[in-house]
């Protein structure tokens, strides 16, 4: 095994360039180390002036998330290893506004998130004397899968629907919402539906895949969209044929 | 920090042309959305057929005339193709659209899947006997 492995990292300096470049870097090719390791050292030895986020190293925050080798990877979870002899490019991730060098816009997708309402909604709050609203083994795993996501954005950059077209709410806000959909304490989907159920909501994915994919934390967002486009589909009925009906 | 962030020139990348060949499931996402314009030929085949047929035999000997053309037996050849993928896609995306409980169990996806694919082939091969027997 070589004991260097060259990185080559896109840079964005919106004050002296149009557009990235590339500048390649050598870093010591190590067991243990990944590629978030890997640009510590260039950020610590090297070059001081690269941008990156990142924050817990062991694929909690989801910070970190890039594109290696033009796939999207949490940089704490791949081994450069992996990647020898090497070189191994590091991009911004794709389908984003890039601000500097790896740092990513995320705006776009904070709005989108408020507006699945991704929290527990209920129709009457039970008094705190009552105690817990208490929840079932099989209650809770209808839902656990969707709250393992970490917001890393792997998905978003994964899915050519939004790389084409940014008004789709997009994998993760669709997987979030069916959290709280599919927990038996939420009363929240009626308020949700309006939002997924728009063209720009669930109807916008075609069923790619790459998000369930792409994703770190094995959340599968393109089933959660499909389940979802069910209930949608159930709801415009149900309301087409009980127009008066309750929702 | 909004009013900061939109003020910083963003790097915006642009899709290049041929994005859906960089990646298999990318072209087969590209390939399904073509497929509902032949999806939608068959509809229309079917409906000429049907108006030929009840336009009495004479209507439908020249239908079967014009449907042996080779022009339309290649495009209903790439139809049915398209027809085909449009259908696996359906088929497998269904378990994930439908969560199934029998007795408190989920059942498992590849039966869900199995079980329409059955159902597809038992519809084909009615279908089959009825045309060929």
């Amino acid at each position: 095994m070589p004991d260097q492995i060259t990185l080559r990292v896109a840079r964005y300096r919106p004050e002296q360039e149009e557009a990235p470049t590339f500048d390649e870097y050598d870093v010591p090719l190590r067991e243990d180390w990944v590629v978030l390791d890997g640009l510590n050292y260039i950020k610590d030895e090297l070059d001081g002036t690269l941008s990156y986020r990142w924050s817990c190293r062991m694929g909690i925050c989801g910070s970190c998330g890039a594109m290696v080798n033009g796939e999207p990877k949490l940089m704490c979870a791949t081994f450069l290893t992996a990647y020898a002899p090497g070189p191994i490019r590091i991009d911004p991730l794709a389908n984003f506004p890039v601000i500097r060098d790896l740092v990513v816009e995320l705006t776009d997708f904070m709005t989108k998130l408020g507006m699945v309402k991704p929290w527990l909604i209920r129709d009457e709050e039970q008094p705190v004397e009552d105690g817990e609203y208490l929840q079932t083994p099989a209650q809770l795993d209808e839902y656990k899968q969707f709250s393992m996501c970490i917001n890393c954005m792997l998905c978003y950059s994964a899915c050519p629907v939004y790389g084409l077209d940014t008004k789709f709410l997009g994998p993760a806000a669709i997987a979030l919402a069916q959290r709280y959909n599919l927990d038996s304490r939420d009363d929240g989907g009626h308020e949700r539906l309006t939002v997924l159920s728009q063209p720009e909501g669930v109807w916008g994915c075609t069923y790619v895949g790459e998000c369930s994919r792409a994703c770190p934390k094995g959340v599968d967002p393109a089933g959660a969209i499909q389940r979802y486009k069910l209930t949608a589909a159930t709801a415009a009925v149900k309301s087409l044929l009980m127009p008066w009906g309750q929702r | 920090m909004s009013s900061q962030l939109s003020s910083a020139r963003l790097y915006k990348p642009k899709v290049p042309l041929l994005w859906w060949l960089s990646r298999r499931s990318y072209t087969m996402f590209v390939l399904r959305e073509l497929s509902s314009v032949f999806v939608a030929w068959t509809v229309v085949y079917l409906l000429l057929l049907i108006r030929a047929v009840s336009r009495g035999p004479a209507e439908y000997q020249r239908f079967l005339h014009w449907a042996a053309s080779p022009w339309l037996i290649v495009l209903n050849a790439v139809a049915l193709a398209f027809v085909l993928l449009h259908a696996i896609t359906f088929v497998n995306l269904t378990p994930q659209a439908m969560a199934v409980r029998v007795r408190g169990r989920r059942v498992p996806g590849r039966l869900l899947a199995g079980s329409l694919y059955l159902t597809l082939l038992l519809v084909s091969a009615f279908l089959a006997w009825l045309v060929v027997g």
